[in-house]
C-alpha cells in the first residue's frame, strides 16, 4: 500500500504493508532508529513518538494509519543546530543513563509541556507514568523536565 | 582535579535518538533469524518437521537440534560448568526453550515461518516447585547427563557449623524465618539479540551484541564453535541496560553466528520481549530458612541457614567457579557475631536457567535480604526498635579491616555514623512518633530499614574465575604528541557513564580535562581482555586499571620532564597536575608538553621507548565493600492491602565517588528495582510450567507512580584496596533496598502479629497476609 | 519485536463506508479505532482477522456533546479527550476516577471509548462505569440503527452485541440532575488492568436514595451490574451502614476467578470494599 507520512517536517512516500508498524517503519524504511521498541503489548513506552504532535506508543500503531499524517520523532527535536529544552534538561539533570527510553520520555516531555508549561512533580510523573525507565528510577527525568520548564519560562 | 559533578559525555549522542544498539546496526545483505520455543515445559521431542517453512518463499534456511548435533553444536558449556541445549534435540526442559531457528529475508517472514514448522512433543510430567524437586519419584530433569537419577545439582556450605550449632544451643533467644525471595528478571528495556556476520574468505567472524562482557563471549565463542580466537571479533554497542541480563551467552546468538555461516549472510536476531522474560537470564530463586541466636539484650551470637536454590532447567549461573552460591555467605551482613553456618543445595526444575543476574552482585541480594529480614524479626521478638537492635549489633569502626566469620575481608566503613545520619534525614522519632498516633486510630504505617554491606570488585585471581578464566581487567592508554589520551578499557557501560567516569579517572590522574580523554570500549578487536561489567566491578577493577595505568603514563612522563629541565626524576614533584623541580613552579611541564617532548628528538632517558602510552592489568588485591543505611515509609491501606511508598531515604557509602552526579543516578535507579522487587514483580508458574509473567502486562516493572522522591545522602569511607579508594555502587541499591521496603510493609502489619511476608507484597498478597492466609507467590494463585 | 500476520487494510471514509466494507469482508473483518487492544492480540498472534476497517476518520464517531437530555459520546472519542472534556467530567466525575486509572496517558491518547466497549475484556474499566450509569448503546448495521442497554451490551467475556457487519456509533448517558458518582479502583500497579473496581452513581430524593447505579468490573459480575445492590439502597438514607450492606450484597453476587491479580475471595473482598467506597464518595459529591 502506497503511503505519504511527513516526519520530522519532511514527507516520505514508501510502499509498505498493511501490517508493517510505524516502530519499524521509522527504523527500517525510513532509518530514523532514534525510536525504539522494548515490548510487545504498549507498556513500555520506548517506542513513543509525536503523531500529530500527540504522544503514541508506535509498535501499536500502523504504518498505514500514519498516512497523511505528521510523525514526530527524536531526531526532530533539535532545530537549527538547538537543541530542544527537554533535551538539555535531560544532559543537566542526568536524566538518562543506557539513553534507551530517552528518545519516548523527551517526546512526552515535550508534549507536556506543549500543554502545561509549568507542571508540578505529580504531573510530570502522571505524564511520564506509561513509560518506563529501568535506570534513573525517574527522579531525574523528573528534574529534568522541571529544568526544560524553568529554562522555557526563562527565555 | 577531575572528580566531581560532570555532564555525561555520552549523553550528546542519546538526546538526539543517535545511540546504536544492537537492533540499529544494519548491514548489507542482512538476514533476519527468529526461534521457535517449546510450549511445553517439560516434553520429549517426537519429530519435527521444517519442510513447509522451508518452502517459503523469503526463508533461507531452517536450522534445527539435528541440524546443530551434525555441527557439534547441539549444546554448549554454561558459566557454571554444566551444559546447555542451544536448540533441544531430545527433550524441552521448560516452556520457551529454543526448539528451531528460521532464517529470512525479514523479520516479518521470519516470524511467519515460525507458524510452518510442525513439532510433535509427547508431554512429560514437569518439575515447578523447587521444594519438591528432590522427592523420590520426581521426574528426571537431566537425563542428558549420564548416570544422572535426581534433579541435585549440588551441596555447598560455608562457616563453622559446630561452633555455630554450639552458640545456638546455649543461646538466650533465638528466632527462625522461612523467606522466599521469588524469580525475578532483570528486564533491561532493550531486549536481548545478536547480529552475526562470518566472513568466509577472511574466516573473520563479526558478532554484535549487547554484551556485558564481551572479551568473555569472544573467548567462550573460540571454545564453543571452534573458530580460532584472533578470527573472532565481538562489539557491544550502546547497550539499553543490562543489570546482569546481558552477561551469558544465549542460544540465539549461537544461532545468529549459525545462520550467518549457513547462509553466508549476515544474520540479525533481537528476542520479543516474551522470549526475554521466559528465557534469559533470571534472578534469585531462593527459598531460606534462617535462624539468628542472640541474647537478651539483643546482641546476637550467630547465624544460621539453610537454602534450596531452583536454578532451572541447565546451571547456568555466572559466578566465580569457586562459588556456588555465589557470595551468598557474606550473609553475616554488617554486624559483629561469633559464628556463621550455611548450606546451600541446588537443584534443576523445568525452568529457563540463570539465577545470579539482576544487579545482585552475585547473591548477596539474598543474603542482605535474609539477614535485614532476620534482623526485624529478632526486634519484634526482643520488642527492640529495629534501628536501636542494628545499632547495638554494627561492626565498628575499629574493627576494620574485618574478617567476617565466614571469611570475608570487610575493607572500611564507620557503620554506625551512616545508619544515624540516615535516621536524621528520615526523622526517625517523629516518624516513630506519627505511627503510634496512626495506629491508636486505626491506620497502618510502616517504617523499615535497612543496613547492608556489599563485596564488590570480583576479584582476586587467586579466588576468583569464570570458566578458567581470572577476573584481572586490562587497561590501555595512549597519549597523542598534543596531550590528548585515549584509554582502552575491557569493562561495558550499558548506561553506567564509563565515558565519561573513566575519563575523570585519567584526568585527575594526568591533569588534563576529562573532555581530552576519550574512552574507547566494547570492541573486542581494540580493547585488552577483562572479563566486563557486572556485579559492581567496573570502578573496583578496570577503574582501578585505569588510575594505575594513568600513573604508569605519569610515571613515565616523569622521566621526560626530568629530560626536558634537564633535572634528576628525584628531584621532580607532581602538583597542580604537572611536572615540576621541587620548589620551582615556574619549571612545571604540562602533559601536552611532555607528551610532545616524548614523541620529538629530545633524547630520551632510560626506561622511555619513544612516547608515554602505557598498558596494564590489574588484579584486585581485595574486593571492595561499599555498604549504606536504608529507610523506607510506607502506608497500607487496610481494606484493600495497598501499599504506597512514601518515603526513602538512603544514605550511601561508596568510598571515594568520582563522579557524584553519576552515583546518585546509580542509587536512584537500584532504589526503583528495590520498590519493584518489594510489591510487583514476580515470575511465578503454574503447576504445568507456564509462565505466568511472560509479558510486561504480567510482569510488571515500577513506573513514575510507584516511586517516591528518592532522599539520598553519603558518607565517605575510601577503601584502602583500590588505587582511588573507591568502591563499586552500581548494584547496590539493588541490594539493599528491597529488605527496607518488606520491612516497612511488615513493620505496618505489626499490629496483626505478624513477623513477615514474602514478596511481592500485591495488595493481593497484603490482604491475605493481614487475613492470617498467605499464599505461595512463586505458584499460580488458586 | 513480535509482529501480526498479513491481512486487508481499508480505511473507511464515513459509517455507510464502513458498514459496506464490513459487508464485503464479512465475518473475519475487524473494526480497528486505536488498536490498543486490538493490535497487541494481532502481534501475539492470538487475534488473525482478515482485515482491518480503520475508522479513524470517521469525525462523526468522535463527537463529546449533550443531547436531549443525555451525554453522546461517540465512540472514535479517545480516552484523553474524555478525561479531558468537561462536558462528560461535569455531570460525571465518575469518568474523570476511571479515566484517570485506564491504563496510560499516552495509551489514552490513541485508545477509544468504542474500543475499550469493543473488546468487551470482563476487566474492562468503562464496562463497569457505562453500567453504573445505565447508558444506551447506539449500534449500526445494515438494517439501520438500534439502541441496546448498555447491561444487555456484553454477552460474555470477549462477546458484545455488536454484530457481524455492525458498528457501535455512540453510547448516550442520561444525565440525572444532582447525581453524585464515583469510580473506584485497585491495581497491581499504575496502568494495570483492575483486579478490582466499582463504580457508584447516587441520586437523592427527600434525604433518601431515589436513584442508584452500581458497575462492577473483573469480579465476574453478571453485565457489570450490581441490580441486588441498588434495590437494597433505594428509599433509604445514604449512610455507612447501608452503603456496607450494599457493598455485601453486590459481592455475594459476583463470581471472581483467581488469577495472578489475587485470589478469588480477595476480589470479591473488594467488590464489597470498592462499592462500600464509591458510593460513599458519590454521595459526598451530590
Amino acid at each position: 500500500m502506497r503511503i505519504t507520512v511527513t516526519v520530522n517536517g519532511q514527507p516520505y512516500e514508501r510502499d509498505v504493508e498493511p501490517r508493517l508498524l510505524l516502530t519499524h517503519f521509522l527504523r527500517d524504511e525510513l532509518d530514523l532508529t532514534g525510536t525504539h521498541w522494548g515490548c510487545d503489548t504498549s507498556n513500555c513506552g520506548v517506542c513513543t513518538v509525536q503523531l500529530d504532535g500527540v504522544p503514541v506508543k508506535s509498535c501499536t500503531v500502523l504504518a498505514v494509519m500514519a498516512d497523511g499524517h505528521e510523525v514526530t520523532t527524536v531526531e526532530g527535536l533539535e532545530k537549527d543546530g538547538e537543541l530542544d529544552a527537554v533535551q538539555k534538561g535531560f544532559v543537566e539533570c542526568h536524566g538518562l543513563q543506557c539513553g534507551f527510553c530517552t528518545p519516548g520520555m523527551l517526546l512526552t516531555a515535550r508534549w507536556l509541556l506543549d500543554n502545561k508549561p509549568d507542571p508540578d512533580e505529580g504531573e510530570i510523573r502522571e505524564a511520564i507514568s506509561g513509560q518506563l525507565c529501568r535506570c534513573t528510577g525517574y527522579e531525574n527525568i523528573v528534574r529534568s523536565i522541571r529544568w526544560a520548564a524553568e529554562a522555557e519560562a526563562k527565555s | 582535579m577531575s572528580f566531581g559533578r560532570m555532564h555525561r559525555k555520552e549523553d550528546a549522542r542519546f538526546i538526539r535518538g543517535r545511540g546504536t544498539y544492537v537492533d540499529d546496526v544494519k548491514l548489507p545483505g542482512m538476514l533476519h533469524g527468529a526461534i521457535l520455543r517449546s510450549p511445553y515445559a517439560h516434553a520429549r521431542i517426537v519429530s519435527i518437521d521444517t519442510s513447509a517453512a522451508e518452502a517459503h518463499p523469503k526463508v533461507k534456511a531452517v536450522v534445527t537440534g539435528a541440524t546443530l548435533a551434525g555441527l557439534n553444536l547441539a549444546w554448549m558449556p554454561t558459566l557454571s560448568n554444566d551444559v546447555q541445549a542451544v536448540l533441544a534435540t531430545d527433550k524441552v526442559r521448560f516452556q520457551g526453550q529454543e526448539v528451531a531457528f528460521v532464517v529470512a529475508e525479514d523479520r516479518y517472514a521470519a516470524r511467519d515461518a515460525l507458524e510452518l514448522i510442525e513439532v510433535e512433543y509427547e508431554p512429560l510430567d514437569a518439575v515447578i516447585d523447587a521444594r519438591t524437586a528432590l522427592d523420590a519419584g520426581a521426574p528426571v530433569i537431566r537425563d542428558d547427563l549420564e548416570g544422572k537419577a535426581d534433579n541435585h545439582i549440588f551441596d555447598w556450605q560455608a562457616g563453622d557449623r559446630a561452633r555455630t550449632d554450639e552458640l545456638f544451643e546455649r543461646a538466650e533467644v533465638t528466632v527462625a524465618q522461612d523467606m522466599l525471595y521469588p524469580r525475578v528478571h532483570p528486564a533491561p528495556l532493550e531486549t536481548c539479540g545478536a547480529l552475526a556476520d562470518f566472513d568466509k574468505v577472511t574466516g573473520k567472524l563479526t558478532v554484535w551484541c549487547p554484551t556485558q562482557a564481551p572479551h568473555a563471549h569472544r573467548t567462550l565463542y573460540a571454545m564453543v564453535a571452534g573458530l580460532p580466537e584472533h578470527k573472532i571479533r565481538v562489539i557491544s554497542p550502546d547497550i539499553g541496560g543490562g543489570f546482569g541480563n546481558k552477561v551469558g551467552i544465549y542460544p540465539g546468538y549461537v544461532c545468529a553466528i549459525v545462520g550467518s555461516i549457513v547462509t553466508g549472510r549476515p544474520v540479525k536476531w533481537m528476542e520479543d520481549r516474551s522470549e526475554n522474560l521466559m528465557s534469559t537470564s533470571f534472578a534469585r530463586d531462593y527459598h531460606m530458612h534462617g535462624e539468628i541466636a542472640a541474647d537478651r539484650d539483643g546482641r546476637i551470637k550467630a547465624i544460621r541457614v539453610k537454602v534450596l536454590a531452583d536454578h532451572g532447567a541447565f546451571n547456568g549461573t555466572a559466578q566465580p567457579t569457586k562459588f556456588p552460591a555465589g557470595f551468598f555467605h557474606v550473609f553475616t551482613g554488617s554486624y559483629d557475631l561469633e559464628a556463621a553456618h550455611c548450606e546451600v543445595t541446588g537443584v534443576y526444575t523445568n525452568k529457563a536457567p540463570g539465577g545470579v543476574a539482576y544487579a545482585c552482585s552475585f547473591r548477596i541480594t539474598e543474603a542482605v535480604y535474609l539477614v535485614e529480614r532476620l534482623m526485624d524479626v529478632l526486634a519484634a521478638e526482643l520488642g527492640v526498635d529495629p534501628a536501636e537492635l542494628r545499632m547495638r549489633n554494627l561492626l565498628k569502626p575499629d574493627q576494620f579491616p574485618y574478617t567476617s566469620p565466614t571469611g570475608w575481608e570487610y575493607d572500611s566503613g564507620d557503620y554506625p555514623k551512616t545508619l544515624r545520619l540516615a535516621l536524621d534525614m528520615a526523622g526517625y522519632d517523629e516518624l516513630r512518633a506519627e505511627q503510634a498516633a496512626k495506629r491508636a486510630r486505626g491506620e497502618l504505617m510502616g517504617i523499615g530499614i535497612s543496613f547492608f554491606t556489599e563485596a564488590v570488585g570480583a576479584g582476586p585471581r587467586k579466588h576468583m574465575d569464570i570458566l578458567g578464566l581470572g577476573m584481572a581487567d586490562g587497561a590501555e592508554l595512549r597519549v597523542h604528541p598534543t596531550g590528548k589520551a585515549v584509554l582502552r578499557v575491557s569493562c561495558q557501560s550499558q548506561g553506567q557513564g564509563h565515558e565519561t567516569t573513566f575519563a575523570q579517572i585519567v584526568g585527575n590522574e594526568l591533569g588534563i580535562p576529562a573532555d581530552d580523554v576519550e574512552v574507547v570500549h566494547g570492541d573486542t578487536d581494540q580493547t585488552p581482555f577483562g572479563l566486563g561489567t557486572y556485579g559492581s566491578r567496573s570502578t573496583p577493577v578496570s577503574g582501578a586499571a585505569t588510575a594505575v595505568v594513568a600513573r604508569k603514563v605519569r610515571d613515565r612522563a616523569k622521566l621526560v620532564a626530568a629530560a626536558m629541565l634537564e633535572a634528576s626524576p628525584d628531584d621532580l614533584e607532581w602538583q597542580d597536575g604537572k611536572w615540576s623541580v621541587v620548589g620551582d613552579p615556574s619549571t612545571a611541564k604540562s602533559l601536552a608538553e611532555i607528551a610532545l617532548a616524548a614523541h620529538s628528538n629530545l633524547e630520551l632517558p632510560e626506561g622511555v621507548e619513544g612516547h608515554l602510552d602505557a598498558v596494564t592489568v590489574y588484579n584486585p588485591p581485595n574486593l571492595t565493600y561499599p555498604f549504606g543505611a536504608y529507610i523506607c515509609v510506607v502506608d497500607v491501606d487496610p481494606g484493600t492491602g495497598q501499599v504506597k511508598v512514601r518515603r526513602f531515604v538512603a544514605v550511601d557509602d561508596c568510598g571515594v565517588r568520582i563522579n557524584p552526579m553519576i552515583v546518585e543516578g546509580q542509587v536512584h535507579g537500584g532504589l526503583a528495582d528495590g520498590v519493584g522487587m518489594a510489591l510487583m514483580q514476580v515470575m511465578a508458574f503454574d503447576e504445568d510450567g507456564n509462565h505466568l509473567g511472560a509479558s510486561f502486562m504480567d510482569y510488571l516493572l515500577p513506573t513514575s507512580m510507584e516511586c517516591p522522591s528518592w532522599e539520598l545522602g553519603e558518607t565517605v569511607s575510601p577503601s584502602p584496596f583500590h588505587p582511588i579508594g573507591a568502591k563499586g555502587v552500581g548494584e547496590s541499591a539493588t541490594v539493599g533496598s528491597p529488605a527496607a521496603v518488606v520491612n516497612a510493609v511488615v513493620d505496618a502489619l505489626a499490629p496483626y502479629g505478624i513477623r513477615h511476608a514474602d514478596m511481592p507484597l500485591t495488595p493481593a498478597n497484603v490482604w491475605r497476609t493481614i487475613d492470617g492466609r498467605p499464599f505461595r507467590t512463586d505458584l499460580a494463585i488458586s | 519485536m513480535q509482529v501480526p500476520a498479513t491481512f486487508a487494510y481499508e480505511r473507511a471514509g464515513s459509517v455507510p463506508h464502513a458498514l459496506e466494507l464490513l459487508d464485503r469482508y464479512g465475518p473475519d473483518a475487524r473494526v480497528v479505532a486505536g488498536g490498543h487492544s486490538l493490535i497487541p492480540m494481532m502481534k501475539l498472534r492470538l487475534a488473525q482477522p482478515e482485515a482491518l476497517i480503520d475508522i479513524n476518520g470517521l469525525s462523526e464517531l468522535a463527537q463529546l456533546s449533550v443531547e436531549d437530555g443525555e451525554l453522546v459520546i461517540g465512540s472514535m472519542v479517545r480516552h484523553a479527550e474524555l478525561l479531558a472534556g468537561a462536558v462528560a467530567t461535569g455531570p460525571y466525575p465518575i469518568f474523570e476516577d476511571a479515566e484517570r486509572v485506564i491504563a496510560d496517558p499516552i495509551v489514552r491518547n490513541r485508545g477509544t471509548v468504542g474500543g475499550s466497549l469493543c473488546q468487551g475484556d470482563p476487566s474492562e474499566d468503562l464496562a463497569a462505569v457505562f453500567a453504573a450509569l445505565r447508558a444506551t448503546a447506539v449500534i449500526q448495521g445494515p438494517a439501520g440503527v438500534r439502541k441496546v442497554p448498555v447491561r444487555e451490551f456484553h454477552e460474555g467475556p470477549y462477546e458484545t452485541a455488536v454484530g457481524d457487519g455492525e458498528l457501535l456509533l455512540a453510547l448516550r448517558v442520561p444525565i440525572l440532575d444532582g447525581a453524585g458518582s464515583a469510580y473506584e479502583k485497585v491495581e497491581r500497579r499504575v496502568g494495570d488492568w483492575p483486579v478490582a473496581a466499582a463504580g457508584a452513581v447516587l441520586q437523592l430524593d427527600g434525604g433518601v436514595i431515589a436513584r442508584a447505579g452500581i458497575g462492577l468490573t473483573a469480579v465476574g459480575a453478571e453485565h457489570f451490574c450490581a441490580p441486588e445492590a441498588e434495590a437494597h439502597l433505594i428509599g433509604k438514607p445514604p449512610g455507612a451502614e447501608v452503603f456496607a450492606e450494599a457493598g455485601r450484597i453486590a459481592a455475594e453476587h459476583c463470581e471472581p476467578h483467581s488469577d495472578q491479580r489475587g485470589p478469588a475471595d480477595y476480589k470479591r473482598h473488594l467488590a464489597a470494599e470498592l462499592t462500600r467506597r464509591a458510593l460513599a464518595r458519590a454521595v459526598e459529591r451530590i
